[in-house]
């Protein structure tokens, strides 16, 4: 067999139904991969062979019984933001670096539930907090299609895997692109469902109120196939949404009528390299051709959303880190002097520099005297920038433009100047602020390097969303690219 | 926007995060920047706009008042730094 | 110069739930130490809170009746700071949008008369853990049992004037949370503690002096003697050109000093925020009106009936609802044994309670229950047995030896109103002390007691004394 890593979860799926191969097989396939180029991209924090191998065996007994589920027996990997019971859980911190969970993400229990193989736990941005997988305690990721450049972040580990055929799909978390962005830099579909979509029980926090788990796919097909099996509420996240889950598989072959696409002037704007430019206009220009609409809107207010973003996250995310004190679990100093310094050795060695930046700002914009001027703008602020998609998806189904301003830059680019990193998620923190359903697909390359097309549909789109993808996906092969040293 | 060190040292304190002395110059200049970045929100009329807490309009709901739990602290201490007779060990706590 | 003290208690009660105000752990008190603690209570990284129902309807009883507001829309917020035994680095609790705000409390003056609190608010949050200071080598233990127990935390306006009404508002706050069932009151477990805002001012001066606050008040008498060291502290220092600064202050009941709080030293900064991981709670007019029409009768209301309706004094009717149970006790019995309130509820403030206390028990625990005490209050009333004897009954049926009917029968306690029977015995009285007869016939009509109390030797106690009194009466005169 060969060039399974190249195939999608729903190609892999009818393998197994075929009895073309056995989830061990399978599973054997992509361990192996993983042996053999991980040393050289850093994907994987964990790779969880001995589980991931009794996973794959009662998977195969299950089918041999006639239980298999769409799912039952695929191998993925998952971000290490993810609480997985008696396995280590990370976040990329050194803070949690010995830290095995006692529990189970609901993202994890339902996969498992589903017969879904874990391969092991991803690398990725310290705590979530980054745009190119450089913060991570456990080392920078490489982008498989240039080791020199960055695969974006903060779900990084998890975009790499899967670009490089170490996992044929992975879960990711997106708080302010950081499934999008790295889906776009790596070639790959990466879903960020609607806040409230899937549960964040389990889910180390960053911020509470723009933290949502997605997916990171070869094809929009294989996100519907996850989405169905991730998505509802969950009794123990209040913030999860009871609204129905709809057939996304079915929804994918659904007729959209002729669709209103709305393209924000203010994703074109002067930071938009070129050639990135010219992959999404082409992009729309496909949609033009299978019948859709493309009109102009303004989401006047989208300038402010990385200001926005940059005290909301923060500041949610100064409190949620406060627990990471090293007495009840994580990091904690050598000989502790007093109390205070338990607390201060054991963060100020636990976190690292972006990490601490992110808790000093969050605090700092929480403080008295501060507080009305900054955090309390914000949310005013996010109310505007929520009310201008609102606006827009008045007249249009669907807004689509780039997902990033470039393709992947190269380690290093831009550690020395944290604000330079925050403006590269300028296209897609106004999705989580608003709470949006978002998809990235990849629409060209530059320079040999991925592009992806963002398309954002309204809350609890996201059936409309990857049926645009998916629309795309038969109608181009952007999808099925592969870096050529790993194909 | 400029922080001055003794400033960067108070929000440490209050983040409970030790800074060295070498990194108070370095982490003031960059919060600045960032505060400075975020400044523009200022310039902003928000008059009359709600703030927004959620993204969602939603409502919390309840939970039947029963006892779910038992007792796991073998389990849970696993991962406990220092514990005796079932205790989280801290440096002493003057009240 | 004369001073005026100010003085507002926050009080925080301990919700009687089953389990946490956000997650699914037991709430008893005194288990093993973080048996108690699920995740979502040690803030394990990537755990949600789901509030608990039964909170948020205790919270409106608790707002209905002190005639508070209920919120519509109330929101939980996070308050930040760093203490070993708070878990996730914050408390949930409620800061612009309590759930209750608004009311207020009458209490009874010391010197007589009543005077209305103002209840500022009332909000819902979570009990932190315990840090235990034996000796650890030289540490401190954590046992979080205690964090996320639901804690209503009631706060009252500036308006208590002396130790005496602090402690007179706490008392009617004490019962009124245990009459509504939301709290155990129990001080020494920690389920009722107060802390106190205490400022003083010149006599006349309208605005409020500087406060201070006052901590580890956890029984009546330490709150009446901690206020009182406070106000001598701070009238000393403003009088000898001092100025009180406003700190936290802990009283150490063994010293009986207050003294300022070493881990409060630093300034608190709480940065409060909305907290994201809870939505808003909406409250429905139809969910508070069907609260409300589930309220008890409240002590006060049913203080006054008392007095009216079986014409009590304000002080028997006020021990009678010192408690519900008490207040229910009584009234079972009232309507057992009618017409005759006053008896019942002297025998139940006097003889039972009197038992009770001895013996440690609560009037829910009581060996003659309420039926059985009207039983023995009937047979005094229809003067059956003498109140005297009625003790003694009472001690019967405490032991368990039955119903009062039973006890009177058995041991032949019945008193004698057969006239003809105790004419014969007055007539024997009389025939063996001739000389008591004749002086009493002179005159000396005090020895009527000498007569009676022969006639009760006789009869072992068992004849009525007013009706052997008329007898020996027409007899001797």
């Amino acid at each position: 067999m060969t060039a399974l890593h190249a195939e999608t979860l729903a190609e892999l799926a009818g393998r197994l139904a075929r009895g073309d191969c056995s989830s061990v097989e399978l599973t054997r396939h992509f361990l192996s991969r993983i042996a053999a180029h991980d040393a050289g991209l850093n994907c994987f924090i964990s790779v969880l062979e001995a589980r991931a191998l009794a996973q794959a065996e009662a998977a195969d007994r299950r089918r041999a019984r006639g239980e298999a589920g769409p799912l039952s027996g695929l191998p993925i990997a998952h971000k290490d933001i993810f609480c997985a019971r008696d396995t280590r859980t990370t976040c990329g911190s050194r803070m949690l670096e010995g830290f095995v969970s006692p529990y189970d993400a609901a993202v994890v229990e339902r996969l498992d539930a589903a017969g879904v193989v874990t391969l092991g736990k991803t690398n990725m941005d310290e705590f979530a907090m980054g745009s190119s997988n450089e913060t991570s305690y456990f080392g920078p990721v490489r982008n498989p299609w240039d080791p020199a450049r960055v695969p974006g972040g903060s779900s990084g580990g998890s975009a790499a895997a899967v670009a490089a055929g170490l996992a044929p799909a992975a879960t990711g978390t997106d708080t302010g692109g950081s499934i999008r962005q790295p889906a776009a830099l790596t070639g790959l579909t990466g879903l960020k469902p609607t806040y409230g979509r899937v549960s964040r029980w389990g889910m180390v926090a960053f911020a509470s109120s723009l933290d949502q788990a997605g997916t990171l796919t070869r094809s929009a097909e294989d996100a519907a196939l996850l989405l169905a099996a991730i998505a509802g509420a969950d009794r123990r996240d209040s913030t999860s949404v009871e609204a129905a889950v709809p057939d996304y598989r079915e929804a994918l072959d659904a007729e959209p009528g002729r669709l209103r696409i709305g393209v924000p002037r203010g994703f074109f704007d002067e930071g938009l390299e070129a050639g990135v430019a010219v992959a999404v206009r082409e992009a729309l220009g496909e949609y033009e051709r299978q019948g859709a609409a493309l009109v102009e809107v303004d989401l006047p207010n989208l300038q402010l959303s990385v200001p926005t973003y940059y005290v909301v996250a923060p500041a949610e995310a100064s409190s949620n880190l406060s627990r990471f004190d090293g007495v009840r679990f994580g990091h904690r100093c050598e000989a502790p002097q007093d109390l205070l310094d338990l607390y201060e050795r054991s963060r100020g060695e636990g976190f690292g520099a972006e990490v601490k930046r992110r808790i000093m700002t969050g605090t700092y914009v929480l403080s008295a005297g501060y507080y009305d001027a900054y955090y309390l703008k914000a949310q005013q602020v996010r109310q505007l920038i929520t009310a201008d998609f609102a606006r827009a998806f008045e007249r249009v189904d669907l807004l689509m433009g780039p997902t990033t301003p470039t393709p992947a830059f190269e380690l290093g680019a831009k550690t020395a100047d944290p604000v330079q990193m925050y403006l590269n998620d300028i296209y897609t923190i106004g999705v989580n602020l608003a709470g949006l359903p978002g998809i990235s697909i990849p629409c060209g390359e530059v320079a040999g390097l991925p592009v992806g097309l963002q398309i954002i549909a309204p809350h609890f789109g996201e059936a409309a969303l990857l049926g645009a993808a998916h629309r795309y996906q038969r109608a181009t092969d952007w999808h099925r690219r592969l870096p050529a040293a790993y194909a | 926007m400029s922080l001055t060190n003794d400033q960067v040292r108070a929000i440490a304190r209050l983040a409970r995060l030790s800074l060295d002395e070498g990194e108070v110059a370095e982490v003031a200049d960059k919060l600045a920047n960032i505060l400075g970045m975020v400044g523009q929100l200022q310039a902003t009329d928000t008059t009359g706009v709600a703030a927004m807490a959620h993204p969602l309009d939603a409502v919390q709901r309840l939970r039947a008042d029963e006892v779910s739990e038992t007792d796991h602290r073998e389990h849970y201490q696993r991962n406990a730094p220092l514990t005796e007779d079932g205790l989280y060990l801290v440096p002493r706590v003057v009240e | 110069m004369s001073w005026e003290t100010v003085i507002g208690l926050e009080i925080h009660a301990q919700l009687s739930t089953r389990s946490k105000i956000f997650s699914g752990s037991a709430t008893t008190y005194g288990a093993e130490p973080n048996t108690q603690a699920s995740l979502v209570d040690l803030g394990y990284p990537g755990v949600l809170p789901v509030l608990n129902a039964e909170v948020v309807s205790m919270a409106i009883r608790f707002g209905l009746a002190t005639d508070c507001n209920i919120a519509p829309r109330s929101v939980f917020a996070r308050k930040n700071y760093f203490y070993p035994d708070l878990p996730k680095g914050y408390q949930i609790s409620q800061y612009e949008l309590p759930i209750v705000h608004g009311g207020s409390l009458d209490i009874d003056l010391p010197e007589g008369g009543r005077k209305r609190i103002g209840i500022t608010r009332a909000h819902l949050e979570e009990d932190a853990g315990k840090s235990l200071h034996e000796d650890f080598h030289g540490m401190t233990g954590i046992d979080l049992n205690r964090a996320g127990t639901p804690l209503l935390e009631i706060v009252s306006e500036p308006d208590l004037r002396s130790p005496e009404e602090a402690v007179a508002y706490l008392r009617r706050i004490h019962q009124l949370v245990r009459w509504l069932g939301i709290c155990d009151g129990n001080m020494q477990e920690g389920s009722f503690r107060c802390d106190a805002n205490i400022s003083i001012r010149p006599r006349g001066e309208t605005r409020l002096g500087t406060r201070t606050e006052l901590k580890n008040l956890n029984s009546f008498r330490f709150i009446d003697r901690a206020i009182r060291h406070e106000v001598e502290r701070q009238i000393e220092l403003v009088e000898d050109g001092g100025k009180v600064v406003q700190e936290t202050r802990l009283y150490d009941p063994e010293r009986d000093i207050t003294r300022p709080m070493r881990s409060k030293e630093e300034a608190n900064d709480y940065r409060y925020f909305p907290d994201p991981d809870l939505l808003p709670v909406l409250i429905e007019t139809a969910t508070i009106e069907a609260i409300r029409a589930s309220l008890p009768e409240l002590p006060t209301a049913r203080r006054e009936r008392f007095v009216r309706e079986y014409g009590l004094s304000e002080y028997d009717a006020g021990v009678l609802t010192s408690s519900r149970e008490l207040a229910d006790y009584f009234e079972a019995a009232v309507e057992a044994v009618p017409g005759a309130a006053k008896l019942v509820a002297n025998w139940t403030m006097g003889e039972l309670t009197a038992v009770l206390k001895r013996e440690g028990l609560d009037i829910t625990d009581s060996r003659v229950d309420a039926r059985a005490l009207a039983g023995l209050v009937a047979r005094i009333h229809d003067e059956t047995i003498s109140g005297k004897i009625a003790k003694e009954v009472f001690e019967a049926m405490w032991a368990g030896a039955g119903d009062a009917d039973s006890v009177i029968e058995a041991r032949g306690l019945k008193q004698i109103t057969d006239t003809g029977a105790l004419e014969a015995i007055v007539a024997e009285v009389v025939a063996d002390h001739p000389e008591q007869a004749a002086e009493y016939r002179a005159g000396k009509h005090k020895l009527m007691g000498f007569f009676v109390g022969q006639v009760m030797k006789r009869t072992q106690g068992k004849a009525n004394p007013g009706q052997v009194n008329g007898l020996i009466k027409a007899v001797l005169e």
